[in-house]
C-alpha cells in the first residue's frame, strides 16, 4: 500500500520551483553526496580511532571504540528523531528536544528514583530499566505530543511556546525532586543522567544500538509516506495518507530515539536543528529515501570529527555540546527571522 | 493624554466616555481594595516569613527583650524579609516595564536574555576582576544586562512578522544563546557551581550587610511607577511618540536602564527568580484591567506576596534544610504560563475570524 502510494506522489514531491532551483546551487547529485559523506564520516571515525595512539593499544582501542559506538548511536538517533518529527508536523524549526522531550524523559528518571529508591532502581537489570523508562515515556508522549500537534487550531508558535514552557516545567520539577532527595540517592541519578561519550557502558551501547536500529527499520519502510506528509496535513490526507495514525506512530519512533539518545549522551537541545537545516541546504531531493542517511551521516561527521577538532586542536575535553548549542540557538534565531515558521 | 493612549494601546475601546467613567470609578473601589488586602496579606506574609527558620525566634521571647532572639531577628530574618520583598516587587514591576516596552504580554527579563546577559557580566567581572568590589560586579552586570535588553529589541524590531508568540520565542532562544557561551567560559573556569547559584534565586544568604543594594531596585521601581504611561506611549512606535511630543529614545533608553539595573541587581544579591515579571503582570491585568497607574502598585504588590510565599514554602518543604526559592518559582511559574498561553488560545479560537 505504501508503494503505491508513493509512486503516485513521485510527481509531486519535486513540484515545488525551489527544488530546480536549488539543484543549480548544489551540482552534487544526492547520491554523489551521500558517497561523499559517507566516505567523510569513515575517515572522522578512523582518525578518531587511530589519531594519538601510543600506550597500552588493547586498552585505549576498545574505548576509544565505545565512545564512537555512542556518538555514532546519538547522531543516528537525534538526526532521524528530527527529521520525522520536523516532516510530520510539517515544519522546519521544531525538534523533539526544543518541545521539551528529553526534558520529559529526565523527569521521568528522576521520579522513577524518587518513589522507588536509587538503591532499588539500580539494582534492576539494564534492559528492563529501559524498557519500563521506554514504555512510560511512550505513553506520556503520545498523550501531551498528541495532543498538542493533533488538537486543530493551534497556531504553530503556540505550540512551539508551550512545548518550550512545558521542557522548562519538567527540568524544574526534576530540578525539585532532585533537590528533596536522600544526596546518596542522587549520585546515583546523576550517573544515569549526564552520562557523557567518555562513560558509556557496552550493556546500554548494545541495548541502544538495538532500538535505534529496530526504529530506523521503520522509519525506512515509512519513507515514502513520509514524502507525502511533507505535503501538509490536508494534502496528504488528500492523497489517501491516515494522517494522525501515521502521526501517531511517528511520535513512538522519536520517542524511542530520544529516550535512547538521552540515556546515551544527555541532552542536546539544537543538535538536530543543525544536522536537519544543513541536510535540507545540501540535499537537492526532499525524497526521505536520500533524507534519511544524509542527516544521520551529517551527524555522525559533526559529533565525530566536532570531538576530534575540539580535542586535538583546541584542547577542551568535551564541551561540544555547549558548542553545538551555540551555533544552534544562533541558526534557530536566524530561521526566525527568515520567517522559515510561519 | 497618556491615558487614552494606554487604553488604546491595549485594545480597549476609548470613545465610551461615560460608562467607561462609570466603570473606572467603580475599578478604582476595587483597585483600592485590592491594594490595601494586598498590602495586609504581604504584611501578614512578611511576619510570618520572619518567624520560620531553625533558630527559635518567637514573638514572646522578643517581647521578653531576649536578646539573642533580637540578634537573629536583626541580622537574618528581617534583612531576608525585607530583601524577598524588595526583590518580588522590583522583579515583577521590571516585567511589566519590559512588556510595555516591548508591547508583547509574554516577554520578562529573564525571558528574553537580560538576566542571562547579567550573569555573564557576573561571570567576566569574576574572573577578570576577580578583586573587585561586589558595587563594580554589579556595574559590569548592570552593563551586559542593558545590552542584552538592547540587542533583544532590536532583533525582535527586524522580525518580518511582529507575532505575539514569536517575540517570547525569539527572546528565548536569545537567552539559551547567551547562557551556553556563559556555560562555556564557566565550564574552562571551574566556574560552573557559581554560575548556579545565581542562575537560582535563593535567599538564604541574605543577611544585614548583604542585601542593602536591593534598596537601589525599590528607587527603580518607584521611577518606573511615574514613568509607566511613557513606556506604554513608546511602546506604540517611534513616530507616535513623537508625534505627542515626547522623545522617543530618551524614554526606551530609560526603561531599558531601569530594566537591566534591577535584573542585574538582584541577580548578583539573590540570583534568578524566573516566570516572576511574566506571571505578576499578567495576573494583575486579567483581574484589575490595563490601567497603569492600578497596575504598577497592585504588580509590586503580588510580586512581593508571590516571592513572600514561594520563600516560606521553600523553607517549610523540607524542614530544617532549605530548597532554592528560584526551583519552587521556576514550577509554580511555568504552570501559571502555561495557564495564561492555553487560556491566549481559547480566546483565539472562540474569536471570529476576521
Amino acid at each position: 500500500m505504501p508503494r503505491a502510494q508513493a509512486s503516485g506522489t513521485g510527481s509531486v514531491v519535486p513540484l515545488s520551483s525551489t527544488t530546480t532551483q536549488r539543484a543549480s546551487r548544489w551540482p552534487l547529485s544526492p547520491a554523489v553526496l551521500t558517497t561523499a559523506l559517507a566516505m567523510l564520516s569513515v575517515l572522522a571515525i578512523v582518525l578518531f580511532m587511530t589519531l594519538d595512539l601510543k600506550g597500552n593499544i588493547g586498552y585505549i582501542l576498545p574505548r576509544r571504540a565505545v565512545k564512537v559506538g555512542a556518538m555514532v548511536l546519538a547522531a543516528v538517533a537525534v538526526g532521524v528523531s528530527t527529521l520525522l518529527f520536523q516532516t510530520v508536523t510539517n515544519n522546519k524549526i521544531l525538534t523533539p528536544s526544543i518541545m521539551g522531550f528529553d526534558a520529559l524523559y529526565g523527569l521521568l528518571q528522576t521520579s522513577l528514583v524518587f518513589t522507588l529508591g536509587g538503591s532499588a532502581w539500580v539494582a534492576a537489570p539494564e534492559a528492563f530499566k529501559f524498557v519500563i523508562e521506554l514504555g512510560l515515556m511512550i505513553v506520556f508522549a503520545s498523550v501531551l505530543y498528541r495532543w498538542l500537534f493533533t488538537g486543530g487550531n493551534k497556531s504553530l508558535h503556540l505550540t512551539l511556546l508551550i512545548g518550550i514552557v512545558f521542557g522548562t516545567f519538567f527540568r524544574g520539577i526534576s530540578a525539585l525532586l532532585q533537590r528533596l532527595m536522600d544526596p546518596s540517592e542522587y549520585i546515583i541519578l546523576q550517573d544515569l543522567f549526564f552520562a557523557s561519550f567518555n562513560q558509556v557502558d557496552p550493556t546500554v551501547l548494545g541495548i541502544a544500538t538495538l532500538i535505534v536500529g529496530i526504529a530506523c527499520f521503520f522509519a525506512w519502510r515509512m519513507r515514502s509516506t513520509l514524502d507525502v506528509m511533507a505535503l501538509g496535513r490536508d494534502v496528504s490526507i488528500n492523497l489517501g495518507v491516515a494522517h494522525k495514525s501515521v502521526v501517531s506512530r511517528v511520535l513512538i519512533l522519536c520517542t524511542a530515539l530520544v529516550a535512547t539518545s538521552t540515556a546515551l549522551v544527555g541532552p542536546v537541545t539544537f543538535f538536530g536543528l543543525l544536522v536537519v537545516s544543513i541536510g535540507y541546504l545540501i540535499c537537492r531531493s526532499y525524497q526521505h529515501a536520500w533524507l534519511l542517511p544524509i542527516v544521520c551521516l551529517l551527524g555522525v561527521i559533526s559529533l565525530v570529527a566536532g570531538q576530534l577538532i575540539l580535542e586535538n586542536v583546541f584542547g577542551f575535553a568535551s564541551a561540544l555540546s555547549l558548542v553545538i548549542e551555540f551555533v544552534g540557538g544562533i541558526l534557530f534565531i536566524v530561521l526566525l527571522l527568515k520567517g522559515s515558521l510561519k | 493624554m497618556a491615558s487614552p493612549a494606554v487604553a488604546s494601546a491595549r485594545g480597549l475601546t476609548t470613545t465610551r466616555t461615560r460608562p467607561v467613567a462609570s466603570k473606572t470609578a467603580s475599578g478604582d473601589t476595587r483597585t483600592r481594595l485590592a491594594v490595601l488586602w494586598g498590602t495586609v496579606g504581604v504584611l501578614v506574609l512578611g511576619a510570618a516569613s520572619m518567624f520560620i527558620g531553625v533558630t527559635d525566634v518567637s514573638l514572646p521571647a522578643l517581647l521578653r527583650g531576649d536578646t539573642a532572639a533580637w540578634e537573629i531577628f536583626w541580622v537574618s530574618r528581617l534583612p531576608r524579609t525585607v530583601a524577598v520583598v524588595l526583590a518580588g516587587m522590583a522583579v515583577a514591576v521590571a516585567g511589566l516595564i519590559m512588556q510595555l516596552m516591548a508591547r508583547n504580554k509574554f516577554v520578562e527579563p529573564s525571558v528574553v536574555g537580560t538576566v542571562e546577559s547579567a550573569t555573564m557580566g557576573i561571570l567576566v567581572a569574576t574572573v577578570a576582576f576577580p578583586a573587585a568590589s561586589l558595587f563594580a560586579k554589579m556595574g559590569i552586570a548592570s552593563v551586559f544586562a542593558l545590552l542584552g535588553t538592547w540587542l533583544f529589541l532590536t532583533v525582535i524590531n527586524r522580525l518580518p512578522t511582529r507575532n505575539t508568540l514569536l517575540v517570547p520565542l525569539v527572546g528565548i532562544m536569545l537567552g539559551g544563546v547567551i547562557a551556553s557561551v556563559t556555560t562555556f567560559f564557566a565550564y574552562q573556569f571551574d566556574l560552573l557551581q557559581t554560575l548556579n547559584t545565581w542562575m537560582i534565586g535563593d535567599f538564604s544568604g541574605v543577611i544585614r550587610g548583604r542585601y542593602e543594594l536591593l534598596w537601589i531596585v525599590a528607587i527603580m521601581t518607584a521611577i518606573g511607577y511615574f514613568a509607566a504611561d511613557r513606556f506604554t506611549v513608546a511602546g506604540m512606535g517611534a513616530d507616535f511618540t513623537t508625534n505627542l511630543g515626547l522623545n522617543y529614545k530618551s524614554i526606551m533608553r530609560v526603561g531599558m536602564i531601569i530594566v537591566a539595573l534591577i535584573s542585574a541587581i538582584v541577580v548578583t544579591t539573590v540570583g534568578a527568580l524566573p516566570f516572576l515579571g511574566l506571571v505578576v503582570p499578567n495576573l494583575v491585568s486579567l483581574f484589575f484591567g490595563d490601567n497603569l497607574r492600578r497596575a504598577v502598585p497592585l504588580t509590586a504588590i503580588f510580586g512581593a506576596g508571590i516571592v513572600l510565599i514561594c520563600d516560606i514554602l521553600s523553607r517549610t518543604i523540607r524542614f530544617p534544610y532549605e530548597v532554592p526559592v528560584g526551583m519552587i518559582m521556576s514550577v509554580v511559574g511555568a504552570i501559571l504560563f502555561l495557564l495564561l498561553l492555553l487560556r491566549t488560545q481559547r480566546k483565539e479560537a472562540s474569536r471570529p475570524r476576521a
